[in-house]
């Protein structure tokens, strides 16, 4: 069966062609991206984050933009390598927003 | 390691659909082609993407195909092509095939 991800041939309509700016977190997406799989680390192939991306099942690959697939694919690689716990990232989630409340009341 | 294939060779897709990430687009899976550049061997990307080493490599070529081979409906010029990207494990020789 052809998997979600593999539209080569599907309808698909026009093509964005405008340039367009990244939003700062995205630029961030990428450099923890590279800094992951740089060839001190590497943590992470970029074969491994496209298999995260095509895992993602299709309503989070059709919902989720493009950098939000990166993030959601690299964060659940890291956790199943025991990188980063699910408990550490939830805390780390909840003092991210607890700081932002301060920050932005 | 040794290309089995070389540049001229008339090879078909195997048509085969295994869940896991594969680098082959479906569109191609069963369709023939033809040899048009041996690109080098590479670590398999199948076994990469479950962060294992991908070895042995795999030979990569460039496959030509016919569009009207691939798009029952295509409306373009009949001598138009397209080339692939194809791990060699996924080709065999065109005279293999079993059916069609």
């Amino acid at each position: 069966m052809r998997r979600h991800h593999d539209m080569g041939g599907l309808a698909a309509g026009p093509v964005e062609i405008s340039e367009h700016d990244y939003a700062p977190w995205e630029k961030r997406v990428d450099a923890i991206m590279r800094l992951l799989s740089d060839n001190k680390r590497r943590l992470l192939r970029v074969d491994e984050l496209r298999r995260g991306i095509e895992d993602l099942g299709p309503g989070a690959y059709d919902q989720l933009s493009y950098y939000e697939r990166w993030i959601s694919s690299i964060t659940n690689i890291l956790i199943e390598k025991g990188v980063i716990t699910v408990d550490e990232l939830g805390r780390a989630i909840e003092d991210a927003k607890a700081h932002r409340r301060e920050a932005h009341p | 390691m040794t290309a089995r294939f070389a540049v001229g060779d008339k090879v078909r897709v195997r048509r085969a659909y295994p869940p896991g990430h594969l680098r082959t687009p479906c569109f191609i899976r069963g369709k023939p082609g033809r040899v048009t550049q041996v690109i080098g061997a590479y670590a398999n990307p199948e076994e990469l993407a479950y962060g294992r080493k991908g070895l042995p490599k795999r030979s990569l070529y460039w496959v030509q195909f016919r569009q009207t081979d691939l798009w029952p409906d295509y409306a373009g010029g009949a001598g138009d092509t397209a080339v692939v990207d194809v791990y060699e494990h996924w080709l065999e020789p065109a005279a293999a095939r079993t059916r069609k």
